[in-house]
């Protein structure tokens, strides 16, 4: 505050004799303040940039030696020692179980969101629903993987595939329901009129004109949150199991790229801390290219702000 | 007969509507219902461990050996409670760093390229931060730390914190997870920062202001609110982060101020413990999973309502 009285006194001083609004005007401390916070803000950008660079520069000097076609299609070698083998299973199993906690997630986290936004806007259910799905985006999910590990695999007596998708669900379901109501929030009242003036009801204005407005947001907000899931170790290694062969049955035990990515780096042979490498580049294509692909979806096919 | 057809319509129509309703209420209350499910089983499953916390000093006691059944969290809880620690202290001036960098200074087509980026960051899955840090990270930290050990070390009370370098440490785990907490506590001051009202901004301008001087005239004092609710936020994040601390925090069950000393956290031993417990051993485990569950969602509640109150007294102050 005083900084800007003295600049205003300066001003004055400056306005009866010649009035100089030049950078080189100012005093010399305020310009190297003013200079100064602009490099620090630049350095912290290079603070969180760096890291990405190295991590993903490091990823792929050490995995890209590992990937072809036969470590991503074979099985897991059973004694972490040896060399070879492939990560098959792990590919199959991510592919698998984020697919089947896509399928569950992605339509109860729409319906919800069609609930906040058109049905309870404002009313006390809807708030409440609001905090708690932002309460639960907060909840580790260590946490989440122990709560399916009592209500799923205690009950079934068996680690499944499908345990672990119930998990990651439970972890997208409220990424899914907030990203996807503030897509709805976006589409304009006119449109919902324009149709309840032709006589449609709530739901056929829902599905057929609402939905459609808004679903490239959702659809990028979707896919984020596929990615994220596609990352998540602790449901895997707490409600998965392990496999060493391919196979596309929910009910088994199965395993996939995060979980294989940290049981073999935790092991203290080179084979295995190699085949974590491969299976961390394997891990980071398919999340990149889902975040990549959101962020086309999201800007080729955005709604106009009115 | 046209008349009862058209009734008939109208009926299904209704019905169709009060049946999507009802959809769309059980999947928004599925999340209420969710949230209840997890508190009530996992407190279920972990009351042998919780039901006698008091005698057996769950809370307040280090010593931990399952194999003579003694469950003291303590040594967990402050491994917890450090790492996210030092991993706030870092992450928060290069977040709002960034967060400025993006709101006051970037130009549009710059901004789209760093948004990106730090999505990116994002994005990556924390076991492969995990794995970078174990292999990469720590072994160009260690010469750092011995560094810092050899010269801050001898001083007294805060020479503690700097005591011998071991391989795998706090710091290491809490710069890691530094590194993952970036990008959510660097989005959420930013939206903080696109609230400032353009007449404050505009009035600084008019007076004169640097950049930097409206900034810490305009931005900052109207931010402080949303900024201290990203920092929380963050801090419940970091303090649930397993994985990528389990690989390099070093698995040791120790109190000790030096941070450069192996650790454990609350997820850690919980993902490294929980494959080979049973009985009693798994019930401490799901304990301490209660106890990670109500921190973080006291921190996240709290972290709204300071949020939620900041952005009131912002549109307040536009109004």
């Amino acid at each position: 505050m005083t900084t800007m009285q003295s600049a205003v006194a300066t001003n004055g001083h400056a306005a009866v004799t010649r009035a100089s609004l030049r950078r080189g005007a100012l005093p010399l401390r305020r310009r190297a303040m003013d200079i100064l916070s602009k490099v620090l803000m630049s350095i912290s950008l290079l603070v969180a940039i760096v890291p990405l660079i190295l991590v993903i520069f490091y990823v792929i000097q050490k995995g890209a030696g590992l990937l072809s076609w036969d470590f991503l299609t074979e099985d897991i070698v059973a004694s972490p020692r040896r060399t070879g083998g492939g990560m098959g299973p792990a590919v199959a199993g991510t592919l698998l179980i984020t697919g089947i906690a896509s399928l569950i997630a992605i339509p109860l986290g729409l319906l919800g969101a069609i609930y906040l936004n058109e049905y309870g806007r404002n009313n006390a259910l809807a708030r409440f629903i609001r905090v708690m799905a932002d309460v639960m985006t907060g909840v580790p999910s260590i946490v989440m993987a122990l709560f399916i590990y009592i209500a799923v695999v205690l009950t079934m007596r068996e680690k499944t595939g499908l345990a672990a998708s119930l998990a990651l669900a439970a972890l997208m379901l409220p990424v899914v329901l907030r990203s996807s109501e503030e897509m709805l929030k976006l589409v304009p009242d006119e449109l919902r009129q324009a149709s309840a003036a032709l006589g449609s009801r709530r739901w056929k204005t829902t599905l057929s004109v609402v939905l459609p407005a808004a679903i490239s947001g959702i659809t990028s907000g979707v896919m984020l949150a596929i990615a994220r899931a596609a990352g998540e170790t602790t449901p895997i290694v707490v409600c998965a199991g392990i496999a060493y062969g391919i196979s596309w049955d929910p009910m088994v035990e199965q395993t996939a790229l995060p979980a294989q990515i940290f049981v073999n780096a935790a092991l203290p042979f080179a084979p295995a801390v190699e085949r974590a490498w491969g299976a961390a580049l394997t891990l980071m294509i398919i999340v990149l290219v889902f975040t990549i692909a959101a962020r086309v979806v999201a800007s080729r096919f955005a709604i106009k702000n009115r | 007969m046209t008349q009862s057809r058209t009734l008939t319509q109208k009926d299904r129509g209704r019905i169709n509507d009060r049946a999507f309703w009802l959809l769309c209420v059980t999947a928004g209350v599925a999340v209420l219902g969710i949230l209840a499910a997890i508190l009530v089983s996992t407190i279920q499953q972990s009351w042998p461990a919780l039901s006698n916390a008091g005698a057996n000093g769950f809370f307040t006691s280090t010593g931990w050996d399952p194999n003579v059944g003694k469950y003291g969290i303590l040594a967990f809880m402050f491994g917890t409670v450090v790492v996210s620690l030092i991993a706030v202290l870092f992450a928060v001036p290069v977040s709002i760093g960034i967060a400025l960098f993006l709101t006051e200074l970037a130009h549009r087509r710059v901004k789209a390229v760093v948004v990106t980026l730090i999505d990116l960051l994002a994005s990556v899955p924390s076991v492969v931060f995990g794995l970078w840090g174990l292999y990469v990270f720590s072994s160009w930290t260690k010469p750092l730390y011995e560094w810092l050990h050899d010269t801050l070390g001898g001083i007294p009370v805060i020479g503690a914190l700097f005591g011998s370098v071991t391989g795998l440490n706090f710091m290491t785990a809490g710069l890691i997870l530094a590194v993952m907490i970036i990008p959510i506590i660097t989005s959420i001051t930013r939206e903080v920062f696109d609230t400032v009202p353009a007449a404050d901004k505009q009035a600084a301008w008019a007076l004169g202001a640097t950049k930097w001087e409206m900034i810490r005239g305009a931005v900052l004092p109207h931010s402080f609110g949303g900024i201290v609710g990203a920092v929380m936020l963050g801090l419940g994040r970091a303090m649930g982060e397993t994985v990528a601390v389990a690989l390099v925090i070093g698995a040791a069950i120790q109190v000790t101020p030096n941070l450069f000393a192996p650790g454990y956290t609350i997820p850690a031993a919980i993902v490294n413990l929980f494959g080979e417990s049973s009985g009693e051993f798994t019930a401490a485990l799901i304990g301490m999973g209660v106890v990670l569950f109500v921190l973080t969602i006291a921190i996240n509640l709290l972290a709204q309502v300071v949020v939620r109150r900041a952005e009131i007294r912002m549109k307040g102050a536009v109004a």
